[in-house]
């Protein structure tokens, strides 16, 4: 005779209005309705890790608040972490030509990645203008990145990449020219690890990182934010940039009908810009 | 329509590649190993070769070395997709004239990518 364990019965609304209220609270992203589904799939990983069955349980021990690791867990499962090396080749082709401009007067360029997630996109930037400085002795960019989760910073500032990571969008010689195997999965080298300053940054209550920025990269991070959320954090990415300094957003996001700081980049299509005062 | 020839002893692999191949608008033919490849590309050179490393009668690395030494009239895109995935071993293909590497096993995502690197997606 077999035994086949039963699914876990669906979460009650009132748990599915503590775990969207959290994820809300910690860092503005909203879960719509009809995504709530996620909630099963981003959180059974925790569910198995904490020998619990159902999400009600998980919001009964949240809501007992005896650990407080469990909102951060919960936090950090729940936010969105997709990303890849490279993601969208082309943008990474503009962003050369964005911080050879930005560096005419001979300035360092400075970027922020708002959003690094596990660290692909500024460890990208980071071998792109690496390569550019050893064969054209131009400096490096500052390259700062932030992420509202402590487990992605983590990870990020680890520089660990599983196989399925390491291949998604990285070329095979960048990958051997700045990543050593580590038993089954890749790590940066040092070299590059430290081309990076990735922090822990909550977009929506915490202040920019310090200075003004060339380029800021927010891509697929204001998507899940409310619209009033949104009102409040463009001014805060835009006081953060220098006049004409560049944004960059995911391929399916906009400015248009959101913030007047912005507007869609003349000579980077696809790209917006801070404009310059006259 | 792009062209992609699938050299792999698994029959299984060979599948699951034409899968995905033909999903991203791949005219897809097989090998299973690598004296079938270097006929087939003597008939008719793809635009890809999606190339497995261990195979009975030729392995991948030998075919891989007799094709870049033939007398063929365009160069394909060579894209290694191997469970050798030590160091050394990527650096040998590369060596060899390998373009890419995916190291099994490999998703759609993975293999998509890997393609857009060397422009043939």
């Amino acid at each position: 005779m077999t035994s086949r364990a039963a699914p876990a019965p669906a979460a009650s609304q009132a748990t599915i209005n503590v775990l969207t209220a959290l994820l809300e609270a910690r860092t503005g992203q909203q879960i719509a309705a009809y995504r709530s589904w996620r909630l099963d799939t981003a959180l059974k990983p925790l569910l198995r890790a904490r020998k619990l069955d159902t999400l009600d349980q998980l919001v009964t021990q949240l809501l007992q608040g005896s650990d407080r690791s469990i909102g951060d867990s919960i936090v950090d499962a729940l936010v969105n972490q997709e990303t890849s090396f490279f993601r969208d080749a082309q943008v990474f082709e503009m962003l050369a030509e964005a911080v050879a401009d930005a560096e005419r007067d001979g300035r360092r360029a400075r970027i922020w990645c708002a959003g690094c997630s596990t660290g692909q996109e500024p460890l990208s930037l980071a071998m792109q203008f690496a390569e550019r400085r050893d064969t054209g002795g131009v400096p490096m960019p500052e390259i700062v990145a932030t992420d509202v989760s402590d487990a992605a910073v983590a990870r990020a500032r680890s520089g660990r990449f599983s196989q399925f990571e390491i291949q998604r969008g990285l070329p095979v010689r960048r990958m051997i020219r700045w990543f050593d195997t580590t038993g089954s999965d890749w790590a940066a080298k040092p070299e590059l690890l430290g081309m990076v300053a990735f922090r822990r940054m909550n977009l929506v209550s915490d202040p920019a990182p310090p200075g003004q920025f060339d380029v800021v990269l927010c891509r697929n991070v204001l998507l899940y934010l409310s619209t009033d959320t949104k009102a409040e954090v463009f001014p805060k990415i835009a006081k953060a940039m220098k006049p004409g300094g560049v944004l960059v957003m995911g391929a399916g996001e906009t400015v248009i009908g959101q913030t007047s700081a912005f507007a869609p980049s003349k000579r980077f299509r696809g790209l917006y810009e801070m404009p310059v005062q006259e | 329509m792009k062209t992609c020839l699938v050299v792999d002893d698994s029959k299984v692999i060979r599948k699951v590649a034409r899968h995905i191949l033909e999903t991203l608008d791949f005219t897809v033919t097989e090998a299973c190993d690598g004296r079938e490849a270097l006929a087939s590309c003597m008939a008719s050179i793809p635009d890809v070769i999606l190339l497995d490393w261990n195979m009975p009668v030729m392995s991948g690395m030998d075919f891989l070395r007799a094709l870049r030494e033939a007398d063929v009239p365009r160069r394909p895109k060579v894209v290694f997709c191997t469970t050798e995935n030590g160091m050394a071993y990527i650096r040998a293909a590369i060596e060899a004239g390998a373009d890419e590497y995916v190291m099994k096993p490999f998703d759609r995502d993975t293999l998509e990518s890997k393609l857009q690197i060397v422009g043939m997606a």
